[in-house]
Order: structure tokens, then sequence, then C-alpha cells
């Protein structure tokens, strides 16, 4: 714990550059991923959407992170570099599931929506897009912790948050320093998984289970529950 | 009055769905489609808001052709209840039944104030306002899908199969309270089943649908009953396997109804002192 002791404020700027490292590229991924996603949903050149995405995503990150700089024009050190290439992994892994997330819609409710009378842009806006953010939501679960285990690995090249002590525990063999980014990556997941989860809550309050006292009143005020023909 | 003239609509694939469809539904009254599933009951009613659009002829509302109306438009102004409710899953019982008054620009306030109100209408408890629909029960569901579709007071109310996923006593339930809003509010409904007791228990007007929406006959279900057209309405209303041998009969308080045969009275043909008590009083009363 020597270690932690001396160079805590290391540990911290780190952590919050890896913070902030990984926040624009979730964000971004969510953003691009949504009208992708739901043209993927909707139209025959999803398909093609998918397969420039599945291509992405199988380039190695070492080697997005070193050619990027060639075709954006920038300095090999600088962080867009890393920011541009997790948004890109991000919005290829999203974009399927806001797809997925779109299609889980039922189809009964996408037509009463039109029936009773809901514009194209108002049942997108007030109906499709609420319905499929639980889904959504879980897709962003995902790259959220994707894109923050991912991020180490931009430390060789110098912009990696808490990959450093990752690379600078191992070439100094000295395994402490190597857990105690482990530890830390895990802190940021945790709060960022809990931050979604916790908006998820806010916007989406048809989702929360019935509290105890309602569930059982709901059971006892409801006759035609028990037959439970549907 | 809605009027169906020589309407057909052929899908691209060349399936037709409805083939030269004629007809004229009265205002104020309430006209089932009854045909089983490929009669083309459902695009027809579809027709009449435009969720489907014909090839060719016209659909008329008090003699304007809907295809000049916007879609959007039209629609918010025709009740539309659906089988399963389709109510939506993220907004409360309240806000469900406030849905189209709020598209129409009413006041979050009024729209909330006008669907309570509406609940009472329907016979929904005002408790479950702010309960989301997958916290009832089926027949709750259809009750406040009624309520969703009478919340702009529309003159035409479009029903398709709204009872259908619901259990035989619940439905029963249902259509009484159908029964009970039509002789309050008299809208013009047009009402889809596959269910032809349903159809006769809740049509001024019948009409039995074929394949491609052919018409096989319109009428009153006394008319129907009393003569049916062909030997395919005949099959269709059971009258041939004796399922419905129905027979005039008389019950205990001397009112004149119809039984089946087994004696279960279904419908009730005149409530008088004058008619005398045949034999049958026992038989049809114990029933």
């Amino acid at each position: 714990m020597g270690w932690l002791g001396e160079n805590l404020g290391l540990v911290v700027d780190l952590t919050l550059q890896h913070a902030r490292l990984s926040v624009i590229p979730i964000v971004v991924s969510l953003v691009a991923a949504l009208p992708l996603g739901w043209v993927i949903s909707r139209s025959r050149l999803g398909i093609v959407l998918l397969g420039v995405g599945n291509v992405i995503y199988t380039i190695p990150s070492l080697a997005l992170f070193v050619s990027l700089p060639a075709i954006l024009g920038t300095r090999i050190l600088d962080e867009t570099n890393v920011v541009v290439a997790l948004s890109l992994y991000g919005v290829t892994l999203m974009m399927r599931g806001v797809a997925d997330a779109f299609g889980s819609v039922s189809d009964d409710v996408r037509q009463s929506a039109r029936a009773i009378g809901y514009s194209a842009a108002g049942r997108f806006a007030s109906v499709e897009l609420p319905l499929a953010a639980p889904v959504i939501i879980a897709n962003l679960r995902v790259v959220s912790v994707s894109t923050i285990s991912l991020l180490s690995v931009a430390a060789i090249i110098g912009q990696g948050g808490l990959g450093y002590l990752f690379t600078d525990g191992y070439s100094r063999d000295f395994p402490a320093e190597v857990l105690i980014g482990i530890v830390a990556t895990l802190v940021i997941a945790v709060v960022f998984d809990l931050v979604i989860v916790a908006a998820g809550r806010i916007l989406l309050p048809w989702q929360r289970p019935a509290r105890r006292g309602r569930a059982r009143a709901s059971l006892a005020l409801s006759p035609d529950a028990a037959g439970g023909a549907s | 009055m809605i009027e169906f003239r020589d309407v057909s609509k052929q899908y691209p694939d060349g399936t037709t769905a409805v083939d030269r469809f004629d007809i004229v539904i009265p205002s104020r009254k309430t006209t089932v489609l009854v045909g089983s599933s490929g009669s083309g009951k459902t695009t027809l009613l579809r027709m009449i808001n435009r969720m489907v659009d014909p090839t060719a002829g016209a659909v008329l509302i008090d003699d304007e052709d809907v295809a000049g109306i916007e879609p959007v438009r039209l629609r918010r102004r025709i009740g539309y209840v659906m089988q399963n409710s389709g109510l939506l899953p993220h907004r409360s019982v309240v806000d469900n039944i406030a849905t189209v008054p709020r598209l129409t620009g009413a006041s979050r306030a009024q729209a909330r104030a006008r669907a309570l109100e509406l609940m009472d209408t329907v016979g929904l408890d005002r408790a479950l306002a702010k309960r989301y629909p997958s916290q009832l029960s089926g027949g709750q569901q259809q009750r406040v899908g009624v309520a969703r579709g009478l919340a702009v007071d529309p003159n035409i109310l479009l029903m398709d199969e709204p009872f259908s996923a619901v259990d035989p006593i619940v439905r029963t339930d249902l259509q009484q309270e159908v029964l009970r809003l039509q002789r309050e509010l008299h809208k013009t409904i047009v009402f889809v089943t596959h269910d032809i007791d349903e159809a006769f228990l809740l049509g001024d007007q019948v009409v039995i649908l074929a394949t491609g929406a052919r018409v096989a006959q319109v009428g009153s279900p006394a008319e129907i009953l009393a003569a049916p057209a062909d030997d395919f309405v005949a099959d269709f209303i059971g009258a041939k396997k004796g399922k419905r041998r129905l027979e005039v009969a008389s019950r205990r308080d001397d009112d004149l109804v119809l039984a089946d045969s087994a004696g279960f009275p279904v419908g009730l043909l005149a409530r008088s002192q004058a008619y005398s008590v045949s034999d049958k009083t026992a038989q049809a009363g114990d029933a």
C-alpha cells in the first residue's frame, strides 16, 4: 500500500483522465447509433451498414490507434486519435443493439399508435424511442464497459489513462501497480454503469417493478386477473 | 354514413384482399363485419381511417372521399379500438386515454380531466388511473382501449376484434358494456369479428363476408337468421349443423324469447303479456 500512498496523485489523475477519455466515445456511440440503428431496423441499407460495422470492428485496436493520425492528420500523441477509435468501435457495437431495440417494439403498439393518429415523427419520438429504450440502455452498458477496458490499450501510444499503470507495472515487474490499475478501472466501470442504470430508472418509470404493497393491491382489485386468459 | 363504392385492394404480390366491395354503413348504428380469417374484414375497417388505401374505388364518410383527407388528421377524429388493446405500455392509464386529445392540442389538465370522466363512462375505477397497462387485467385493458377510442368524442368508432383475446366471461361483460354505451352515445360503430354470436348480439346491421370480402349477406340479425341467403351463410351462422335451430319460446314471465335447440334462450323477441303461454314454457324457462 506504500506505493499507492506515494503515488495517489498520479492514480487520481490517471483515473480522471481515463473517465474523461471514455465518456466521450460512449456518448458519441449512443448519439450516432440511434439514427443508424433505426435505419438498420427499417431498410435494406441496414445490411450494408452492419457489414461496414463488422469490418471496422475487426480492425485490431492498436492498428487503428497508430493509423488514425495518417487518416485524420492529427499528431500521433493527440488524444483525439483514441477518442475517434473508441467511438468507431462503440458505434459499430451499439448500432446493432439499437436496431434490435427498435425491432423489439411490438408491431401491435406501432400499428395502434398509427391508428390513433400519431404522425411518423411523433411515433418515433413518443412511442418507438421510449419503448426501445430498455434494450438501448442494456446495450449502452455493454459499450460503456467495453470502452473503458479498451482504452487501456492506448497506453502503448501514451494515451491510455489507467493503462499506464499496466504498462509501467509490467515493465517494472511490479504487480501491485497493475492490480491498482485494475481496481481503479473497475471502479470507473461500476460508476458509469450505476449512472446509466439510474438514468434508465428515471427516464423509464414504467419499467420499475411495482412496489410490494401496490402489487398485492392490484391482485386483490382485479377479479379477472386470476383467470389469466390474456 | 360511411360508404364503400366498388372498393378493391390488390397487394403488389398479386393477392386480392378485397374485390369490388360495395356497401353503405348507416350513421349512429352498429355495423358488424363478420367473416373468417382471410375474408378481408380488417382490411375493410382500416380503409375507413386510411391505414390501408384501396387500389380501386372509394371510401366516403358523409359523402366526402377519405382519399382527400390527410391520414393523420382523419385518424385523429375516428376512434380506434384494437385486439390486445394496443395501449402504449409506457404511459399510465389516464395518459393513454388522454393521448389523442393531447395530439389534437388539448391542454394536459383538460385531457386528463376528460380521461377520468371516460374511465367512469367505461366502468373503470379511477383508482387505476396511475397504473401502467401491464398492471391491468386483459378486460381492464380493453376498457381502457374503448375509453381511448372515445376520447375525442368521435362520430365514428372502429373496433377491430376488440374482445377476441379476453376470456368468455369478461367478453360477455364487455359486449354488454358496448351495448350500453351505444344506447347512450349513438356512435357509428364499425365492429369487426369472426364470432357470429358476437355479430348478432351487437350488430344493428350484420355483413357476412366470404373470401376476398365478397358480401355473402347483409341484414339485421333477425333477417339473416330467418332467411340465410345461401348455403355459405347458413353454414356460417351454424343453421345447418343444428347448432342454432332457433325457435320461438316463451318464458315464465310471458316474454317471447328465441331459444336454441337446447332450450337455452338466446334473445328476447317481445316483451308482452298478450301471448298465451305455450307448452314450451317449462322447457325454455328452466334453461
